[in-house]
């Protein structure tokens, strides 16, 4: 936590950038090396944000990077078929696939698939070199890199990750599903870059599972920017389920145009450090944007999110759930901030954010926040902490379920008032499932890996 | 089936229940009467193993067992049901998986297997029926946003379910409609067998015209001060309270 | 109909600051500017011991070592702290009757506030501590306080005539260290009122301290500090004005309560320190700390605010619930018009077992200001069965200004309940309708949405503030609804 040890940090990436460029650049593209240079001397003023910094006031970023990672500049030849050592654990559903291995996109047989509706799914890299006027028009066209060493250094890091586009009217009525594995022989800490571009009038689920195959510590630092045009449609679900040794860092820009709808769902099941920062900009009249989240954490799981809702037009609404169960000596921490600007008349922002925590040693802090500027206005946020309700408990008690039953249910209940938000049925019913499970502590071991690493 | 002897409960170090002695038999119902806060909902507590409520003295047991050492779920499996007097809202939890894992914890206690998806939905319908619930209840999260009554039908719907052999209702009459009272008192009917009892918490008459107590008892400061055949309950109907509060 | 509401909006705000005349009085002050010297200077002035002057020179070290703090939703001029006045004191001419008297033009200052200095005119049941500038003028009623034990008196006497308690309980709930103000206020409090309530007293009137800044370029540090022992109990206001002047003027004062076992305290402020003209000039910078501590078992402390005065308020009063079954509450008005910035709200630190504590906030804002609620819930590892409820409302008069909401909650304990709620909205057009059609003005339907909004704070209260309190709402909203 000392100066020195935030200096060192800040150093040694700068110097692994200077003496990786070459490496760097070469497994990229040039549209993307393009905004290296102004990214890593951004982090060279903004660095790993501290606990100083009122945004990261709950997260000890810096102690994140206190151990030695491997940092991979080109995708390691990995000799085993994905599917022998990983089983989605939503097997009915039928989706458009995606691998990413340690944030290099995995060909599918393909690096970037067509389909007929014109639909894009594939590698940032190859992406960039066939679309390179929307590479120009949105990549880092959203990211905070002025004000967030983190997203900085991602910029001038990221070589990789998913490139999403559905054009103009087209409707993707498969669901989209991206699998983030994280696999290694060593200490790893991957940093890759996700966009997604929904045109005019298109719609899309996209499924994100994130998780970890090798008893190794990861690190990922993930930049995601999400651009959703005029009445466009788009559902982003996120599963976090990783092993106790990761830190997922991941920051996610959403800008939404006129009449567009979007709807992001977080679900934190697991992992050992996690950070997520969203930030969700209403930027043309009757966008619609909901925010949900979930995060279940137990041991010395840490899970942090903070998110900042934007109205900068008027005639938006948003609404905002997130939940959390802290178990054991878990810590959480909810940060969420609606911005009503001067102006965005009749706006409607709804936020809650509700935590039970289950031992002494867990803790939770939340700081939900309004600021306004525009006098019609709708606005409110609740926030509570507490415990499973007793009269519940007792009622459920008195029907013959037994006490931890009746806890596990009552667990299950308020974590599916986030989770009922799924819109695709088959996706809700295994993501129930898999809470179900998790609350039961099934879950606990990284369970779709054969490898028990912890 | 029920025998409880000089009962001594309290609450927050307040003594409410003051030498309860009572005993019910297999097909019998009693009515319980009393004025409010005489202590008939902390009965009701008492032998459903609410922890709020501390027992200092006396025994109860139910079939020869005592239930005083049971947990709450323990009791329910052994056949007491209450139907609560304030029937507690619990969002999230759908009352399809609610009943689901109270039924099935019911037939573990018993030894029997887990019901089939497809029986129980066959059992929840057929219930259902049976107290002429709106179908639509059974969709929602457990009592969230029901109206009172039907609350209340929610509670006789579970019973249904769980067919207890002891079952409490704790002014099961109270907002309900005359239909639904009428719907209610008919599925309680429906239910009766000779082997099983019924305990009717009430202050009113009515209900006790469709459900015809074999024995009235008043409650009064914590004791049950008269005890009658069914024709008490006119008589208190008549008279009012005081004429027990003077003595009588 | 717009039109016609922003009209008596506009009427409603755009009126004057009553309590705006200034006191021609003689003053002695000393010159600009703060050092070492200037706090000898200050504690020779006032005849305190040596260990007093020690603690001040102890604070103004530490205080040059400190930063204005930023983190409020507030946009602070640069201040320059050499360019004040710490030290000013009406010179009072000798009285020809008794060394008891005041002098008239001060009386007359005081009635023209509505805080007669004379005890046969004052409402019975207040007894007040009148300051001016950097001292106390005349406390009331003392010798009848005195009777039953209680000590009602300036915290320049206190020093003097009861050092030990003054020793033992000063600093002992807001460190020297504090934050930048107290620090500031540590090395320069001029004045203010002391009030200790013996074992099983309940204090028979209202306590109450009024505040009057007359003199230019000065700052106003005052202290205050009240203790309240096993089992006793003290209602005590507070009131302050100040003239209307172009120049900003700061107020950087320290409150602190102690509360022992089975003891209650009630803190009301009505804060009414010049805000400004119309286009943001001038006003009264007001910094303040206000802490208490609820020290004993079954110890209550109940804040209640109205503020409407000062182009910046800075503030947030807290409280320790160290006791078991220790109870804290702090209920707050804030009015904001013109281009007042407010950024106030309460800390609720739970300690003790089954501690409780309860916020309510309303906040109003007019005009191009902006007013934020902050405020911090903490519960702490062995406060058991802690349970906290906050419930911060903002009304938007008008579609300039700003309201925001900024509650931090931070809990450590499962068997702890903590609960938050916030919302915004402007008045509705259907509610002024419905007036209308009862037969209301515009203007009265507003004054009457803004009380009943308000009515829930207003009601905690003593009575005579209550009714003044809601004068003082309209009056600081003249002109600004529609
Ligand atoms: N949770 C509680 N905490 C404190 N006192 C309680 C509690 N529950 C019940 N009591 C008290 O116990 C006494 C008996 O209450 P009870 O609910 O058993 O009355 P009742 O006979 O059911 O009344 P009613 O006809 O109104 O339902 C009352 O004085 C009541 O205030
Ligand atoms: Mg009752």
């Amino acid at each position: 936590m000392s100066k020195t040890a935030t200096l060192n940090i800040k150093d040694e990436m700068v110097n692994l950038y200077l003496n990786n460029l070459d490496l760097i650049s070469e497994g990229s593209s040039s549209l993307m090396n393009h905004h290296r240079e102004e990214a890593i001397q951004n982090f060279r003023i903004l660095g790993i944000p501290t606990l100083k910094n009122e945004k990261y006031k709950y997260s000890k970023i810096e102690s994140v990077f206190s151990n030695e990672y491997e940092k991979y500049f080109a995708p390691k030849h990995i000799t085993f078929k994905v599917d022998d050592i990983f089983r989605c654990d939503i097997p009915e559903l039928d989706t458009h696939l995606a691998l990413v291995l340690n944030g290099f996109y995995m060909p599918n047989p393909n690096r970037l698939q067509v389909m007929e509706n014109g639909v894009v799914i594939g590698s940032m890299i190859d992406a960039a070199a066939k679309y390179p006027h929307l590479f120009e028009k949105y990549y880092n066209a959203q990211a905070e890199n002025g004000s967030d060493g983190l997203v900085a250094l991602n910029t001038a890091f990221a070589q990789d990750g998913v490139f999403i586009y559905v054009p103009k009217g087209a409707v993707c009525t498969k669901p989209i599903q991206v699998i983030n594995l994280l696999m290694a022989e060593e200490n790893l800490l991957v940093q890759y870059r996700n966009l997604i571009i929904m045109e005019e009038s298109s719609q899309a689920n996209v499924l994100i599972c994130d998780h970890s195959l090798s008893p190794k510590r990861f690190v990922s630092n993930v930049v995601t920017e999400i651009i959703v045009e005029a009445n466009a449609q788009l559902e982003f679900v996120k599963m976090q389920n990783e092993h106790n040794d990761s830190t997922q860092l991941t920051h996610t820009y959403t800008k939404q145009e006129r009449d567009s709808k979007l709807i992001t769902n977080v679900l934190s099941l697991h992992g050992g450090f996690i950070r997520n920062n969203l930030y969700m900009q209403l930027a043309g009249e009757g966008a619609d944007a909901h925010a949900y989240g979930l995060y279940l954490t137990d041991r010395t799981q840490h899970t942090d999110n903070y998110t900042f809702i934007d109205h900068a037009v008027p005639n938006c609404t948003s609404n905002e759930l997130y939940k959390g169960i802290l178990d054991e000596q878990a810590t959480g921490a909810f940060n969420g901030r609606i911005l009503v600007r001067r102006d965005a008349q009749k706006t409607q922002a709804y936020q809650s954010n509700n935590n039970l925590l289950l031992t002494p040693d867990a803790k939770i802090r939340t700081k939900p926040q309004l600021e306004i500027y525009a006098d019609d206005v709708k606005c409110s946020h609740g926030a509570t902490v507490g415990q499973i309700d007793y009269e519940a408990l007792f009622y459920m008690r008195a029907r013959g379920i037994g006490e931890r039953e009746a806890k596990l249910l009552l667990m299950f209940g308020f974590t599916h008032e986030v989770v009922k938000q799924i819109s695709i049925e088959s996706l809700r019913e295994r993501i129930d499932d898999m809470v179900n499970k998790r609350l039961r502590g099934e879950l606990s071991r990284c369970h779709s890996c054969p490898m028990n690493c912890c | 089936m029920l025998v409880i002897k000089d009962l001594h409960a309290k609450i927050n170090d307040k003594e409410i229940l003051k030498g309860i002695n009572l005993e019910v038999k297999p097909g019998e119902v009693h009515a319980i009467m009393g004025p409010n806060g005489s202590g008939k909902s902390t009965l009701a507590s008492v032998l459903t193993g609410r922890e709020l409520v501390e027992v200092t003295h006396g025994s109860v047991t139910f079939n020869g067992k005592n239930v005083l050492e049971m947990p709450a779920e323990i009791r329910s499996r052994e056949g007491i049901f209450l139907s609560f007097q304030y029937p507690v809202e619990i969002p999230g939890v759908s009352m399809v998986n609610f009943m689901k894992a109270a039924v099935n914890e019911h037939r573990k206690y018993r030894n029997l297997e887990p019901l089939s998806a497809s029986d129980f939905l066959k059992l929840l319908r057929e219930r259902k029926e049976l107290v002429e619930i709106d179908s639509a209840l059974t969709n929602r999260s457990v009592n969230e946003g029901f109206s009172g009554g039907e609350k209340k039908k929610n509670e006789i719907f579970q019973m249904a379910m769980l067919e207890p052999k002891l079952s409490i209702l704790d002014e099961t009459d109270s907002g309900l409609d005359i239909d639904a009272l009428r719907v209610v008192a008919n599925g309680v009917n429906k239910l009766k067998t000779a082997e099983n009892a019924t305990i009717v918490i009430t202050h009113y008459q009515r209900l006790l015209d469709y459900i015809v107590p074999d024995f009235v008892h008043i409650l009064y400061n914590g004791r049950i001060v008269k005890s009658a055949g069914k024709e008490l309950a006119l008589e208190l109907e008549e008279k009012g309270y005081d004429w027990i509060k003077n003595g009588n | 109909m717009a039109n016609e509401q922003d009209k008596i909006l506009d009427e409603v705000t755009g009126s004057e600051y009553k309590y705006g005349f200034v006191t021609e009085i003689e003053t002695e002050t000393i010159p600009k500017g703060l050092n070492e010297d200037v706090v000898r200077i200050i504690s020779e002035k006032k005849g305190e011991p040596e260990w007093m002057l020690e603690f001040r020179l102890k604070a103004f070290r530490h205080w040059q070592t400190m930063e204005m703090p930023d983190w409020a939703h507030l946009n602070i001029p640069i201040i320059d702290y050499q360019g004040i006045i710490y030290y000013a004191a009406p010179k009072q001419k000798p009285s020809l009757n008794s060394l008891d008297e005041v002098d008239p033009i001060l009386k007359e200052t005081f009635d023209k506030l509505g805080i007669p200095l004379e005890e046969q005119k004052m409402l019975t049941g207040v007894a007040v501590d009148a300051v001016m500038d950097s001292t106390s003028v005349k406390t009331t009623f003392r010798e009848t306080l005195a009777e039953q034990g209680i000590i009602f008196c300036s915290m320049s006497e206190a020093i003097r005539e009861h050092p030990d308690l003054i020793k033992k309980y000063l600093a002992s709930v807001v460190p020297v260290t504090d934050n930048f103000f107290t620090a500031l206020n540590s090395a320069v409090f001029s004045d203010g009122s002391f009030c200790y309530i013996p074992k099983g007293v309940r204090c028979p009137m209202e306590l109450s301290t009024y505040f009057r800044i007359n003199a230019s370029n000065t700052g106003q540090f005052e202290r205050t500090l009240i203790v309240a022992d096993d089992e006793s109990y003290v209602s005590y206001l507070e009131g302050c004005t100040a003239p209307m002047r172009d120049e900003n003027q700061l107020h950087a004062a320290v409150v602190e309560i102690v509360v022992h076992d089975n003891a209650e305290v009630k803190y009301s402020t009505v804060q009414n320190w010049y805000p400004g003209d119309k286009d943001g000039k001038g006003g009264i910078y007001n910094f303040v700390t206000k802490r208490g501590i609820c020290k004993g078992k079954n110890s209550k402390i109940s804040w209640t605010q109205v503020e409407t005065g000062s182009a910046i308020t800075w503030k947030y009063p807290s409280c320790i619930l160290l006791g078991d079954n220790s109870y804290g509450e702090f209920y707050s008005v804030a009015v904001t018009n013109n281009h007042q910035q407010a950024d106030t709200g309460s800390k609720m630190i739970h300690i003790g077992k089954n501690s409780r504590s309860r916020i309510v906030s309303k906040g109003i804002s007019a005009g191009v200001s902006n007013n934020s609620y902050r405020g911090l819930v903490k519960v702490l590892k062995g406060a058991d069965n802690a349970r906290n409820f906050s419930q911060c409302d903002s009304l938007l008069l008008g579609d300039k200004c700003g309201a925001h909401t900024f509650p931090y909650l931070e809990v450590d304990n499962p068997s702890a309940i903590v609960e938050h709620e916030a919302t915004t909205s402007k008045i509705g057009e259907d509610q002024i309708f419905y007036c209308n059609q009862r037969g209301l003005s515009t203007e009265d339907a507003v004054g009457l949405i803004i009380n009943g909004y308000a009515k829930e704070v207003l009601n905690k209260l003593p009575m005579e503030f209550a009714v003044e309190a809601q004068k003082l709402l309209q009056i600081s909203l003249e002109g600004s609804v529609g």
